[in-house]
C-alpha cells in the first residue's frame, strides 16, 4: 500500500537575477490516509513553498511528491488547498454558493449532486443560510469557513491548509480550530495543516512535523498522544499538552539558533 | 430573504431618492435658467434666445425626423461601439494574458492610440466608402483603444492568490476566462467602455459631417449651412440629450454587472 501522501527528497531552489535561494533543502515525510498532520516551523522556513510543491502549484527542483503512489506534476484533481488569504481566495463576484460550486462544475458533476454537495459542505461549516450572500458581506472567519466548505465539497483525498487561521482574531481562530478538528473526526479526511503557531499545531494534530529554518529539512516528527476528544478549555491546560508544546518549542528555538551545517561549507568564506 | 441582505426602511429610502433627485436636477435647472435669462433679449443671429430654440424644437424633431436621422445615427453608434467592445475585450484579453505578446504589441498600441481618430476619417473613406460601413468603422476605430488598453491592464492585474486558487481547483481554459479572468478585469473593462462611449458619440457626429445623407451630424451641419440657426441649436440639444440618455443606460448596466464590485468596495471602506 502506498501512503496517501509521500514527500521524498524534496528540494526547491529559486533562481532569479543571479541570486539562488535554496528555500527547501531535503524533505522526506509521509502522511497516511485519514491522518491529521501539522507542519510547524520558524517563520520564513519555506512552509508555503513546500505546500505549493505538494499541491502541484510549484515544480520542485528535485525530489518528488507522490499522491497514492502517483507523482504530482500539476494540481491533482483530488487535492484541495485552503489559502491563508481567504479574502483573495474567494471570488468576490460570485455568491457563497457559486464559489463552493465552481470547482464542482469543473469536475462536470451533475447539477443535483452539485447542489447537494454545496448544501452539505455549507452545513458542515455552519453557514447553510449564507448561500446567496457575497463573501465580502461576511466576516473574516466566515469567509474562511466558506473556503473550507469549498474544499470539503470538492471531496479531496488530501486537504492542504496553508496557515489558514493566521489572519483571524484569537476567538474566531479557536472556533475554526475546533471546526477543522470536528470535520476531520466526522469525515475522516486526510489533512496536512501548516502553521507557525506551536499551540495550534499540538492542539490540532495527531502528529507534528517540526521543520528547520530555511533551507528546510525535517527536524523532528512527534506523535501527539492526546486523547482524540479535545477542547479549548481542558486540552490546553493538560500537563501532556504542556510537555508536547515545550518539546516543539525547544525544537523550533534550536532550529532558529542552528546554522545548518552545510550552509557554512557552501559559502565562499575560507575554512578557519 | 437571508439575514445578510441589508434592510432599509421604506420612508428613509424614499427620502434618499428624493434628495438624490434634487441634487441631480438642481444644477441643470440653474444652467437652463441662466441660459434662458441671459439669451432672452438677444438679437445676435448666432445666439438666438433659448425661448426661440425651444419653440423650434417640436417642429424640427418630429417623429419622421427621429426615424430618418436619429435612428440611423444611433444604430451606427451602437454598431461601432459593439464592434469596438468585442474586439477590444478579445484582443485585450489575449495581449494581457501573454507577456511576450504584450512586449511586442505595446509600442504599436501606444502609437495607434495617440493618432486622433477623426484624422482617420478620410483614410477610412478610401477603403470603406462613404456609406454606413465607413461610419461604423470610424466609430469602432476610435472606441476600441480605451477598451483594449483597460482590458489589458485588468487582465494583467488578476490577483495571484485568485489565480492560484483557480489553478489548484483545475479551473483552466474557457472556464478560467469566463469565471475568473474576465469578471476580475470587469471593473477596468467598464472604465474603458465608459470612456469609449463619449468618444463614440463624438465620432458618430464627425463621421456624419464628412459624407452622409442623413444622421444627427449631417442634419446639424445642414441647418448651419442654411442659416437655420435655432434649428441647429435644437440639434445640439438633441445630441446632449442623447449623450445623457446613453450614459444613464450605461450606468444601469454597470450597476447590474458590477454590483459585486461596488459592494466589495463599500465593505472594505467600512472595515479597512
Amino acid at each position: 500500500m502506498h501512503p496517501r501522501l509521500a514527500v521524498s527528497g524534496l528540494r526547491k531552489v529559486y533562481e532569479g537575477s543571479g541570486r539562488r535561494v535554496e528555500a527547501v533543502r531535503d524533505l522526506t515525510f509521509t502522511v497516511e490516509a485519514g491522518e491529521l498532520v501539522c507542519l510547524v516551523g520558524p517563520s520564513g522556513c519555506g512552509k508555503t513553498t513546500l505546500l505549493k510543491c505538494m499541491a502541484g502549484l510549484l515544480t520542485p527542483t528535485s525530489g518528488e511528491v507522490l499522491l497514492e503512489g502517483r507523482r504530482v506534476t500539476g494540481p491533482p484533481p483530488d487535492m484541495a488547498f485552503v489559502f491563508q488569504e481567504y479574502g483573495r481566495s474567494l471570488f468576490p463576484w460570485m455568491r457563497v454558493g457559486e464559489n463552493v460550486e465552481l470547482p464542482l462544475k469543473q469536475k462536470r458533476l451533475p447539477k443535483g449532486l452539485r447542489r447537494e454537495l454545496v448544501a452539505d459542505a455549507l452545513r458542515s461549516v455552519g453557514l447553510e443560510d449564507a448561500l446567496s450572500a457575497y463573501p465580502w458581506q461576511l466576516s473574516g472567519g466566515m469567509q474562511q469557513r466558506v473556503a473550507i466548505a469549498r474544499a470539503l465539497a470538492y471531496e479531496p483525498r488530501v486537504l492542504l491548509m496553508d496557515e489558514p487561521f493566521a489572519a483571524v482574531d484569537a476567538q474566531t481562530r479557536a472556533d475554526l480550530e475546533d471546526l477543522v478538528r470536528g470535520l476531520w473526526r466526522e469525515r475522516g479526511i486526510t489533512i496536512l495543516f501548516v502553521t507557525h503557531d506551536i499551540d495550534e499545531a499540538v492542539y490540532l494534530g495527531e502528529r507534528v512535523v517540526v521543520l528547520s529554518a530555511s533551507p528546510t529539512v525535517v527536524r523532528e516528527q512527534l506523535t501527539v498522544d492526546l486523547p482524540p476528544e479535545r477542547d479549548q478549555l481542558h486540552t490546553r491546560v493538560a500537563p501532556r499538552f504542556a510537555e508536547l508544546r515545550t518539546r516543539v518549542y525547544e525544537q523550533i528555538q534550536a532550529a532558529k539558533r542552528d546554522t545548518p551545517v552545510d550552509r557554512l561549507t557552501k559559502s565562499d568564506a575560507p575554512p578557519a | 430573504m437571508s439575514r445578510y441582505s441589508p434592510a432599509r426602511t421604506g420612508a428613509a429610502a424614499w427620502r434618499r431618492v428624493l434628495l438624490r433627485m434634487l441634487f441631480t436636477l438642481a444644477l441643470p435647472a440653474v444652467l437652463v435658467t441662466v441660459w434662458w435669462v441671459a439669451s432672452d433679449g438677444s438679437t445676435n443671429v448666432y445666439w438666438p434666445p433659448l425661448r426661440t430654440i425651444l419653440k423650434a424644437f417640436p417642429d424640427v424633431w418630429t417623429a419622421e425626423r427621429l426615424r430618418t436621422d436619429v435612428r440611423p445615427s444611433v444604430l451606427r453608434l451602437l454598431g461601432g461601439y459593439a464592434t469596438a467592445a468585442v474586439v477590444g475585450v478579445a484582443l485585450g484579453t489575449v495581449i494581457g494574458s501573454h507577456r511576450r505578446v504584450r512586449a511586442v504589441c505595446e509600442p504599436v498600441l501606444e502609437f495607434l492610440r495617440a493618432v486622433p481618430p477623426p484624422v482617420l476619417v478620410p483614410v477610412i473613406m478610401l477603403f470603406a466608402g462613404i456609406g454606413d460601413t465607413m461610419k461604423v468603422v470610424v466609430i469602432a476605430s476610435g472606441c476600441v483603444w480605451p477598451v483594449l488598453l483597460n482590458t489589458v491592464e485588468g487582465v494583467r492585474a488578476v490577483d495571484p492568490v485568485m489565480a492560484e486558487t483557480a489553478r489548484s481547483y483545475g479551473i483552466t481554459g474557457v472556464a478560467r476566462l469566463r469565471d475568473v479572468v474576465l469578471p476580475s478585469a470587469s471593473p477596468q473593462i467598464f472604465a474603458g467602455l465608459r470612456q469609449a462611449l463619449s468618444i463614440g458619440i463624438i465620432l458618430m457626429v464627425i463621421s456624419e459631417m464628412f459624407a452622409a445623407s442623413n444622421g444627427l451630424g449631417f442634419t446639424i451641419v445642414q441647418f448651419q449651412r442654411g442659416f437655420a440657426i435655432p434649428d441647429m441649436w435644437t440639434g445640439i440639444l438633441v445630441l446632449g440629450l442623447l449623450g445623457f440618455v446613453l450614459s444613464v443606460l450605461f450606468r444601469i448596466v454597470e450597476r447590474r454587472v458590477l454590483g459585486w464590485y461596488h459592494g466589495l468596495r463599500a465593505s472594505t471602506r467600512r472595515s479597512p
